[in-house]
């Protein structure tokens, strides 16, 4: 079963081929940061205009590096929220007509479920519940992932998402973009125990998040003490500890509440995904945290922690062995709030 | 009377103070938040929200990847956070007129990317990082529509009742 999926929920523009919901025959992304998109060079974020000149060459190279004509595709999977409407519309318009000029059949996808199943790309998706750490730019959610049936949101963020903290860190710090990848390098080099940073657990038993505090305090931080020691100059602090201990007590409240989650629900298996789930620090606090715990740690390929379209062709195919295809494409809409 | 100058040392005055605005805020109403990042904007645009109805089990999130985040309260609330808008020419892309003149309340933080776009009826609110957790806090009203309205605005904003913090 040959899937093409299309995503364009945010700033990239992505389309995949995918085999059997497994293996990976094309994986194409236009974004503003990626390398290796066919085109390079910068492109300004969110503009709906990109993505709608975008799309089209993106499918084609798909197609192209699969080597598959567009005619053997089985299915048509695409994101149909949540996400920017303006954005989501332009994939969506793409995937809708290609369905229907070809007569293959179309299956809408949820963004945040396609991102569950990048932590399974290559292998079968788990038929058991586990607890999923869904964390990135826009979202910061704890779901119990039911499969075949609902996912239960346990827990989110009441007002910033972790990587939104992280970037915004960044912009304090005048570190350049994306600010969690730049953050995460220095912090290799840094003390995570170095300074301390407010930790918000909110009530107890409670599985939200609250990161917009630490933002404040980072703030704060900057300035009372002024800039970081560069190159030869004395300064008050290292900006490798600095980031590294606003690092940890970030990647401390997602790995304690993940691991109360995984307590308080009973589950053997944890899956962490988004864009946040490349963070190397959170990476190895999950893996310790869940060795000693005999729980199994399912984390996506780090290529496949941000948006793509790979996760949307995989996911597309479950959704469509378990409901089939949307019954009437064109009328398939675009949704901005999706739980 | 067309600035008034509050006060907090603390966060829950600054919610507030949002609760204030949003009991006062009327059909149509636009409020600017001005601020730099980590002043608590977002946390007054809460105040904002459970001042206009909005139930407090429904967490008032950050709209900075998203841009617009919708409520229904006593009256819509519309929550702008341009924060990611680089050029004047993004803007054409969201569908920022309709939050602004759709007839609910529109709060906008970063709206310094609006430029001259920005409406010139409006209610503008500076916060100010004066402290750790002090703030000064500008209240001014632009235009016709605000004329008359400060002083209530400024008299409600430091009226301290107790009130629940989320």
């Amino acid at each position: 079963m040959i899937v093409l999926g299309v995503e364009s929920s945010c700033d990239e523009t992505a389309a995949a081929i995918v085999e059997d919901g497994t293996r990976v025959l094309s994986d194409v992304v236009f974004s503003q940061i990626s390398v290796h998109s066919p085109y390079g060079g910068v492109v300004p974020e969110l503009a709906s205009r990109k993505h709608v000149e975008a799309i089209l060459p993106v499918i084609a190279k798909a197609l192209e590096d699969a080597r598959i004509p567009k005619e053997r595709l089985d299915i048509i999977a695409v994101t149909r929220g949540p996400g920017l409407i303006g954005a989501l519309l332009v994939g969506l318009c793409a995937a809708k007509s290609m369905a229907w000029a070809l007569g293959k059949p179309l299956v809408g996808v949820n963004h945040l479920e396609a991102h569950m199943h990048s932590a399974f790309l290559g292998n079968s998706p788990l038929d058991r519940p586990f607890v999923c750490l869904v964390v990135s730019g826009g979202h910061t959610a704890l779901y119990l992932v039911n499969p075949g049936k609902e996912n239960r949101l346990l827990g989110c963020t009441r007002d910033d998402a972790a990587g939104e903290a992280l970037d915004k860190a960044a912009k304090l710090l005048n570190l350049g973009y994306p600010g969690g990848a730049v953050i995460d390098r220095l912090s290799v080099d840094g003390n995570p125990a170095a300074f301390q940073f407010p930790k918000a657990y909110l009530e107890k038993e409670s599985l939200d998040f609250s990161f917009s505090g630490i933002k404040t305090a980072l703030a704060n931080f900057v300035r009372r003490h002024g800039s970081p020691a560069s190159d030869g100059q004395k300064g008050a602090y290292r900006l490798e500890d600095l980031a590294a201990s606003f690092q940890e007590a970030i990647v401390e409240v997602l790995v304690d509440k993940t691991m109360h989650a995984v307590e308080s629900t009973g589950v053997n298996d944890v899956a962490i995904v988004g864009g946040v789930a490349a963070n190397g620090r959170l990476r190895y606090r999950m893996v310790e945290e869940t060795a000693w715990r005999r729980v199994t740690l399912h984390m996506p390929l780090l290529r496949f922690c941000t948006d793509n379209a790979v996760m949307v062709a995989a996911a597309g195919y479950h959704v469509w062995n378990r409901f089939g295809p949307c019954e009437n494409l064109l009328e398939l809409d675009a949704v901005s709030r999706w739980t | 009377m067309r600035v008034v100058t509050l006060y907090t040392d603390n966060e829950h005055d600054t919610f507030r103070m949002g609760v204030a605005m949003g009991e006062l805020c009327e059909a149509g109403d636009i409020l600017a938040l001005w601020g730099e990042l980590g002043a608590g904007k977002t946390l007054l645009t809460r105040g904002v929200a459970r001042g206009l109805g909005i139930p407090a089990h429904i967490p008032i999130t950050s709209p900075t990847f998203t841009f617009i985040n919708e409520y229904d309260g006593r009256l819509h609330l519309y929550h702008l956070d341009l924060y990611r808008i680089s050029h004047p020419d993004e803007l054409e892309t969201l569908p920022w007129k309709e939050c602004l003149f759709g007839g609910g309340v529109a709060v906008i933080e970063w709206p310094d990317r609006l430029g001259d776009q920005l409406p010139r009826e409006r209610w503008d609110v500076r916060i100010v990082v004066t402290g750790d957790e002090n703030r000064t806090i500008q209240l001014e009203g632009h235009g016709e529509r605000q004329e008359g309205r400060l002083e209530r605005w400024a008299d409600r904003c430091q009226e301290k009742r107790p009130i629940p913090s989320v």
